[in-house]
């Protein structure tokens, strides 16, 4: 549901970035704990954008793993969930990557005349 | 014919591709550019926003959040009877139709403003701004914010809160927290609800307390019941050391 949303806060910032150039485009990072389906936002972008000058432009999602460092030995670890136990049995672990929700990237060209 | 708009322009770097001497000057030559934008920045930035105007007014603000059912409302109504002589309370209320919450609050003694999301499932930076003027907090006073019912959404929102507080109750499911671990996560305050209904219902609240530790170890759990008013004391000292 809050996909839609997203989704259209995507095309804002991207257009506005892009100026009078065509997006073809646009890479953006979904960490593993943001709460977004990437299929839902896939869905979300063609709805978002039909109509508009991005219409037509593809959305490259890339998922971001988690990793995080427990507090309490300092292991660095993949996170297959955000509550992820610690090989020493520390449940405390702090979140390097996994809540990333931005635009990385766009592609774009001149519009042709 | 260019492949990328269906323009009748042959791409300049197509035809010089061959020979090596690749320059950039084709309109239709794609190029990358950088952006690492945060997605929900605007949120951010509006949320930054209403925090400094709840500040200049030394008002305080929380995001209660919560699935539909878990006795927000009843909470907040208790809440304003019972601190009524010692704090000003005022709510925006989230939902997506009706007023009937905001009438609630505002028979209970406090001040209240209705937001109606429509389609949406949760509140954002913005309603919240739209509403604050409307609210007109009194300086020193807490502003509660009730979110609309949904464990997923809401936790991707800053509001301008100070702390999310979550309400379970129950007659959920006690692995709740392992089920929602995002807002379970984003919580300071768990308050586990209706536990004068716990010895009719096959909840394991040291299950839940569990789980809570295991997707949030640093979140403080208040058990109470709004009706029978067990522990709210509880509530309300932690209301106290929150808002200073």
């Amino acid at each position: 549901m809050h996909e839609l949303g997203i989704a259209m806060e995507i095309a804002e910032l991207a257009a506005a970035r892009a100026g009078d150039q065509q997006v073809h485009r646009i890479v953006i990072e979904v960490g593993a704990f943001t709460a977004v389906l990437p299929d839902a936002l896939a869905f979300a972008w063609e709805a978002a954008t039909e109509d508009s000058a991005l219409a037509g432009s593809t959305l490259e999602i890339v998922t971001v793993a988690g990793r995080g460092a427990c507090r309490r030995c300092g292991a660095e670890q993949a996170m297959p969930a955000i509550f992820t136990r610690c090989a020493c049995g520390g449940t405390d672990l702090a979140v390097l990557a996994g809540e990333e929700l931005r635009i990385r990237e766009l592609e774009v060209s001149a519009r042709c005349a | 014919m260019c492949m990328t708009c269906g323009c009748s322009e042959t791409p300049l770097a197509a035809r010089f591709a061959s020979s090596g001497n690749l320059i950039s000057v084709d309109p239709a030559e794609h190029r990358r550019i950088r952006v690492e934008q945060d997605i929900l920045a605007r949120n951010t930035r509006g949320a930054e926003r209403n925090r400094g105007w709840l500040a200049e007014r030394r008002c305080v603000a929380l995001n209660i959040v919560s699935s539909p059912g878990s006795g927000k409302t009843t909470l907040l109504e208790r809440t304003i009877r019972d601190l009524a002589s010692t704090r000003v309370i005022t709510v925006i209320e989230g939902d997506q139709a009706t007023a009937n919450d905001a009438d609630r609050i505002r028979a209970a003694g406090a001040r209240a403003v209705q937001i109606n999301t429509g389609t949406g499932c949760h509140l954002d930076a913005e309603m919240v701004a739209r509403a604050l003027p409307d609210l007109d907090p009194p300086a020193g006073s807490l502003v509660m914010i009730e979110n609309v019912g949904n464990l997923v959404c809401p936790a991707l929102f800053d509001l301008g809160e100070r702390a999310k507080v979550l309400v379970a109750s129950v007659t959920e499911g006690d692995d709740k927290p392992l089920k929602y671990p995002h807002m379970f996560r984003a919580a300071r305050l768990i308050l586990l609800s209706k536990i004068d209904l716990a010895p009719y219902v096959p909840f394991d609240r040291a299950r839940f307390a569990a789980a809570v530790t295991e997707v949030n170890p640093h979140a403080t759990i208040i058990e109470l019941s709004a009706t029978r008013g067990d522990h709210l004391d509880a509530w309300y000292a932690w209301l106290n050391e929150v808002s200073v």
